[in-house]
Order: structure tokens, then C-alpha cells, then sequence
């Protein structure tokens, strides 16, 4: 639409009339108003098709049903507290969380492996280097669907049940209802770790930048990286200690027909878990390779000329250059493994899909469940671009952008 | 399955309201077959045999629209749906008649756009529990595992069941009839719950040794089930509606796909009746005289399809009995 504000090569020939067709500005807005208008006529007549053939069919529609209760349970909730006495709306919520809980769990693990194996593939180790290569070539040419229905049988078919659990460390539980682990018993000290983990990050933050300015004024290099560990590590446990060192533990127990007690780490969440992480990681590994791969090999030999260490070759110079680029593409992946999370709904975790398929069934309003995924997925996808956009243009060569 | 809501949704939006106007009969004619939704398998209700062919006592149901529409049970087309896809299916007009083991409500009634056009078979919804769990009762299931599949009413009568005893479950919810068994049989959930004759076919057809199953004496809700068309369209309503009576009808009358040939000279007067020799029935239908004779002489009365379909699988007859034999099955007078 930017072209109708740019004169055209033929604008400088104003003696013809301004409104002619021969005027490419006039021609410009023409095609573009009978675009827009093809669009919403377009939109409109399905809008309008549609409400007309659920009012012919009598199917209920709009989104009242969100305050009705929703009448079934949700098989994991960890974040809220959730009953077949709540509303379609919570139940939405809790699918959303779900869906949150594994992309975000997903996409630091794919990030870390996929590194990972991506330096291993370019590594000067022939057994690493092929064995990455293998694990790339493996996974990244099967179906997303069938390695969760892979990891779904590996899990709750060949673990034993509940009562036959095994039992490799003192109080984690392996069976096929998953893993079940002692969690610390509930502290009010928790509420303040939790502070004090936030301050050392923002102290960090804070020191990162006055190391920055100061090195850029006197040439005085400050070791960040231990000083922010010791920060971010050692402040929680300071207070951990003040506290009293509090550390009893909530174990899982068997009583009845599963554990009880401690935290859970279901089939369903883990197979999904397993199978979006090994899978998206298998791209990023390839993204991280091409990225080292783009950076020109005079730079590292430039690099150690000026007497830089590997290390600090590797974060001052090569690193700098590829993240450019490895972070349009990292992007994408991201947007996959979000997007991914939905074949969820195949092995029964209930993420946002699988939730609002039910919604659907029990409420007959296909229309507006759809909506409400397709309004989520937009938005969760859009969330994610904008913050990686943010970070590319950040990380992005200065004045190099056209 | 998103990829089916959204093509069904799609339906929705693009479906000319003139499709629509059209009765459904008549479109049916007009393309020369009726399309089915059925079950994706479920021994004994709709699933597809060794070369191929549906078989079971819903299949029977689509089999006899097409008897008494066309003549020839053989001109039907199934869509196998699973229970999340199945209304959107039918709402959209991607099939003209659902018979998939589908429980009658107010609310699928009403809001979802349904008719439910009667009952062909009476249920109601179980527990089934491996044996060596040792558990007697439903009572005992506080804390269980429970293998389940989403967006049916087993979903919220467990829900209202496990409320109202004050006990607590872990759902897990699973579209694919296949996938949800597996788990179950895999040993994910203690237990698996739908209706009692889901339970029992999934025993007789699935387990890999039925005796280690047990089906727990509770039955904890009424599922009658039935075959179900769109709203709004009465004629064809009609037609699904008189089918399944007319097998009811044909137990009652004595007529089979054996006999019927030889009872075409009966002179009992509701014998003629049904085999369209006297009286108008077919044309009130907008049918052929011989819409009832070619049901019961393809497809066979509603013993019989209960005969061959679930007999084999332990089922009896029990409620689904006629009302004459102490049931609860019951046919308005064809005449």
C-alpha cells in the first residue's frame, strides 16, 4: 500500500489530466480500493452465509457458553486450580497454560540441544561430528506426529504400572503413569528465594552495563560473567541459609491406585515434550551451524592475530556475526514448536487445541471454538515475532539495514 | 482433526443457503447414494471386515435408508468420524445421516441443530477395570486413572458421577477410539469407562485376553442411542425415522429377510400394508411402494442385525428387547 504514497516514474508528466487512468498514482489507488473492496465483500458474504446458515439450522452461536459450566475434567492443571464446576472460560485457560507450559519448556530445551549438537555437527571429532549429523538426518525426516506416538508407546507401554514402579533414586518414582519426584515441602521462604533470584538478575543487569561503560571509557575489561553467576546463584542462597535451610521434602507415596504427593511429570506432557524439543532442536542445530558456518573464516584467523583467545574470538567476534544470521530463522522454528504443540490433542495432553475440541463437541459452536484458537495461535505467533524482530534488530549491524 | 472442524467450519460459511433449501432427500436421490457418518470401529456397531465391508448394527441403519430410498442396500458411502468430528460432520452437510452410537440430549437436540429420530439401541454407561486391580465396585475408584474420550456424555457423566460420590480422578482424554483403548490396555489408565456395549466390544474385539477384564456392576447414566439428521428438514427426518420403525416393526410382524419373500401374499392386513400391497405408505414418504420389503428383505429386521452383529460379541438382548419379549423397543403403528 506504500506504493500509492511514492511518486511513480511517470508522475513527473503532469499535463495529463490527475484523474486520468493514464495517471499511475490514479491507477495505483484504483487497483488497491477495488482490492480492499473484494476483500470485505468477500469477508462479508461469508460472515453473512454463515450466520444465515446457523440461523436456518437453529445452531446456537456467540460466545455466552464461555460463562456456562463446563461439566468435564482436565487431566493436568499445575498452575490453577481447575474442576468440572468451572466455567468453559477456565477451562480455556488452563489449555492455554498447558500449551504456555510446553512451548516454553520446549523452546529453551530445542535451543540448548539444538546448539549444541549444532557445534558438535561442525566439530573436528569424527565420531561427534557424525554422530550429530545422524541424529540431524534422523529426526528431522520423520513426521513430527508419529515420533510423539513413538515416545507416547515408549513411555506407557513399556514402563511398569504404579505398583511395580521403579525406583532408581530415593524417592522418584518411574511408571507408566510418569515420573513421580519429591518437590521441597511448601516454605514461606520460597516467596523470597524467588525475590532474591529476581534482584540478582536485575543486579546483573545493572553491573553488565556499568562494566560495559566503563570498558568502553578506560579500556578496563570487568569479569562479568563469574560476577553475574556469583550474583544470580549466590544471593538466593544466602537467603536460603539465613532462612534456616529449610529442607523437607513433600515424597510421592503410593496409596491406592497412584502416588500421591510430590510433583508429577505426566506420559502425555512428557512425550510431547520429548518429541517437539528433539525435533525442532534437529532444525536450530542446522540453523547454528549454517550461522558459524556464514561467518567468514578470515574472521576467526583475523580474530587470533589480534591475539584473542578462542573463547573470546568465539563471543567478541564469531558469535556477534552469526547470531545475524541465525535469529530470522531461530525465529521461525520458535513459531513451529508453539504452533507444533497442538498434535498434542493425538496423545491426550490437554493443551489449548485439545480443550477447545472438546468445548466444541459439547456445545455444538464449531464457529467460535475455532475462532478462539485461531485468536490465540495469531496472537501467541505474533507475541513471539515482535520480541524476536526486537532482538534482530538489536543484535543487527548498525546502519547496515536497508 | 482441527484440519476437519475448520473444513466443516468452512462448510458452514461457504454452503450456498440454496444447498440448504433443498431437501435432503432429494439431493440424496439425486446423487444416487446416502452419505453415512459412522463409527471409526467399534466391533458390532459400525466397523469395516476382513475384505473391507462395514458391518454392524449402525451400518444396518445406513444400509436400510438406502433400501428404502433406492431399492439397493448397497448404495451407501460411509465417513468414518470419531465422536469429536461427528456433529460438525452432520451440521455441515458433509454427511446426510449419522448413525455412530450417539446418546440423545436436550442440548444435541436444540443448540447443536440435531433430530434425533429414535433409538436403535438402549445404554447406558460403564466401568471396565483389569482384574487383577481386585476393585468390586465404581465406589472404589476414588483416585483412579481414568482412560476416557473427549467430547462425549461419558466425559461429563464421569464428571458428575465422581462429584456427586465426593471421589477424585485423573482423566485421560484421548480422541482416537484405537489410541484411547491402547492406553487403557497398555496398562496408562486402571480404568476405562463408555457405554456398557462400547465396553463390551472393546473387550470381545480388542483385549488381548478378555477374562482379564472385568465391566463393574454400576451403570451410572441412561444412553439411548440413536440415529440423528440435521434440523429443519422433516421429509428426510421422516424417511430415517420410519426406517428404523420399519425394522422394528418387521420383528414384531414375524418378517425377515428369510420369510418375507413368502408372506408378500399374506392376507394379514398389516403384513400388506408393510409390503406396500395395500395402502399408501411409500408415497406419504415421498418412497417406493416396497421402501419396507427392500429393508427387511437386504437388510433384514432389527433381531436379526442384533443377531448378527452383537450376539457373537456377548451381547443380549436385554432393554433392547421388543416391547412384546418385556424391552423397551416399540415401533408407532405403520399405517
Amino acid at each position: 500500500m506504500a506504493g500509492a504514497a511514492r511518486p511513480g516514474p511517470g508522475a513527473a508528466s503532469g499535463r495529463r489530466s490527475p484523474w486520468s487512468l493514464n495517471n499511475p498514482r490514479v491507477r495505483a489507488a484504483v487497483y488497491q480500493a477495488v482490492l480492499v473492496a473484494a476483500v470485505v465483500l468477500g469477508v462479508w458474504y461469508l460472515a453473512a452465509n454463515t450466520a444465515h446458515n446457523l440461523e436456518v439450522r437453529k445452531i446456537a452461536s456467540g460466545f455466552g457458553f464461555l460463562d456456562r459450566e463446563a461439566g468435564f475434567e482436565i487431566g493436568e492443571s499445575p498452575f490453577t486450580e481447575y474442576s468440572a464446576a468451572d466455567t468453559y472460560r477456565k477451562a480455556f485457560v488452563v489449555g492455554l497454560l498447558n500449551t504456555f507450559r510446553v512451548a516454553l519448556i520446549g523452546v529453551v530445551l530445542a535451543t540448548l540441544i539444538g546448539t549444541l549438537v549444532g557445534l558438535a555437527r561442525l566439530s573436528h571429532n569424527w565420531l561427534i561430528a557424525k554422530f550429530a549429523s545422524g541424529y540431524i538426518e534422523l529426526i528431522r525426516n520423520i513426521p513430527l506426529l508419529v515420533q510423539l506416538f513413538f515416545w507416547y508407546a515408549i513411555i506407557s507401554e513399556n514402563l511398569p504400572g504404579p505398583r511395580e514402579a521403579a525406583n532408581p533414586l530415593a524417592g522418584v518414582y518411574l511408571s507408566n503413569r510418569g515420573i513421580a519426584f519429591p518437590v521441597p515441602e511448601s516454605h514461606p521462604v520460597h516467596l523470597w528465594l524467588g525475590v532474591a533470584l529476581l534482584a540478582g538478575i536485575a543486579l546483573t543487569w545493572l553491573l553488565a552495563r556499568w562494566a560495559r561503560a566503563r570498558q568502553a571509557r578506560t579500556g578496563q575489561p570487568f569479569p562479568i560473567f563469574s560476577a553475574g553467576a556469583a550474583l544470580i546463584l549466590g544471593l538466593p542462597l544466602a537467603v536460603f541459609i539465613a532462612a534456616g535451610a529449610p529442607t523437607a521434602l513433600n515424597t510421592p507415596r503410593l496409596t491406592g491406585f497412584n502416588f500421591t504427593g510430590g510433583g508429577v511429570l505426566t506420559p502425555e506432557f512428557a512425550a510431547l515434550l520429548a518429541g517437539l524439543t528433539l525435533y525442532t532442536a534437529a532444525f536450530i542445530a542446522e540453523i547454528v551451524r549454517a550461522g558459524v558456518l556464514a561467518v567468514d573464516r578470515g574472521q576467526f584467523e583475523a580474530a587470533a592475530a589480534l591475539g584473542l583467545r578462542p573463547r573470546r574470538a568465539m563471543h567478541l567476534v564469531i558469535l556477534p556475526q552469526a547470531l545475524r544470521v541465525i535469529v530470522p530463522p531461530l525465529t521461525s522454528q520458535y513459531l513451529n514448536l508453539t504452533k507444533n504443540s497442538s498434535l498434542a490433542v493425538a496423545i491426550g495432553y490437554p493443551d489449548l487445541v485439545s480443550i477447545a475440541n472438546t468445548a466444541m463437541n459439547q456445545t455444538g459452536q464449531a464457529i467460535e471454538g475455532i475462532a478462539v484458537i485461531m485468536a490465540v495461535y495469531l496472537s501467541i505467533s505474533l507475541s513471539i515475532s515482535a520480541f524476536m524482530n526486537w532482538y534482530n534488530k538489536r543484535i543487527a549491524l548498525k546502519g547496515a539495514r536497508r | 482433526m482441527k484440519l476437519r472442524f475448520a473444513i466443516a467450519a468452512c462448510g458452514l460459511a461457504f454452503a450456498s443457503s440454496g444447498l440448504y433449501a433443498q431437501s435432503t432427500l432429494d439431493a440424496v436421490k439425486a446423487k444416487g447414494y446416502v452419505q453415512c457418518g459412522v463409527n471409526t470401529g467399534l466391533a458390532g456397531f459400525s466397523q469395516p471386515d476382513s475384505r473391507g465391508e462395514w458391518k454392524g448394527l449402525d451400518v444396518d441403519t445406513c444400509r436400510a435408508v438406502a433400501a428404502a430410498v433406492f431399492g439397493d442396500a448397497k448404495k451407501v458411502r460411509y465417513t468414518p468420524l470419531t465422536a469429536q468430528q461427528r456433529f460438525t460432520a452432520l451440521q455441515s452437510g458433509e454427511i446426510d445421516v449419522l448413525a455412530r452410537n450417539t446418546t440423545w440430549t436436550v442440548s444435541r437436540d436444540t443448540s447443536l441443530g440435531l433430530n434425533f429420530v429414535g433409538v436403535n439401541y438402549y445404554d447406558g454407561q460403564g466401568f471396565m477395570v483389569p482384574k487383577k486391580l481386585g476393585v468390586k465396585s465404581a465406589k472404589q475408584l476414588n483416585g483412579a486413572t481414568i482412560c476416557v474420550q473427549p467430547g462425549t456424555t461419558t466425559e461429563l457423566n464421569l464428571a458428575d458421577y465422581f462429584r456427586a460420590n465426593k471421589m477424585s480422578f485423573k482423566p485421560v482424554v484421548i480422541e482416537k477410539l484405537e489410541e484411547v483403548t491402547n492406553a487403557y490396555f497398555s496398562g496408562r489408565c486402571d480404568v476405562y469407562t463408555t457405554d456398557v456395549s462400547g465396553l463390551v466390544s472393546t473387550r470381545a474385539s480388542r483385549a488381548p485376553n478378555p477374562a482379564d477384564h472385568v465391566i463393574l456392576p454400576e451403570v451410572i447414566s441412561k444412553e439411548p442411542l440413536g440415529p440423528v439428521v440435521r434440523h429443519g428438514d422433516d421429509r428426510w427426518f421422516d424417511v430415517v425415522k420410519w426406517t428404523l420403525f420399519a425394522m422394528l416393526e418387521a420383528e414384531e410382524l414375524g418378517l425377515s429377510s428369510k420369510n418375507i419373500d413368502a408372506q408378500v401374499s399374506s392376507t394379514n392386513p398389516s403384513v400388506q400394508r408393510f409390503v406396500g400391497a395395500t395402502g399408501d405408505l411409500g408415497k406419504m414418504l415421498a418412497l417406493d411402494a416396497r421402501w419396507a420389503y427392500n429393508i427387511v428383505k437386504q437388510v433384514g429386521n432389527y433381531g436379526e442385525s442384533f443377531d448378527a452383529n452383537l450376539t457373537p460379541l456377548g451381547f443380549e438382548r436385554g432393554i433392547n428387547a421388543l416391547w412384546t419379549q418385556g424391552g423397551l423397543m416399540y415401533a408407532p403403528p405403520l399405517r
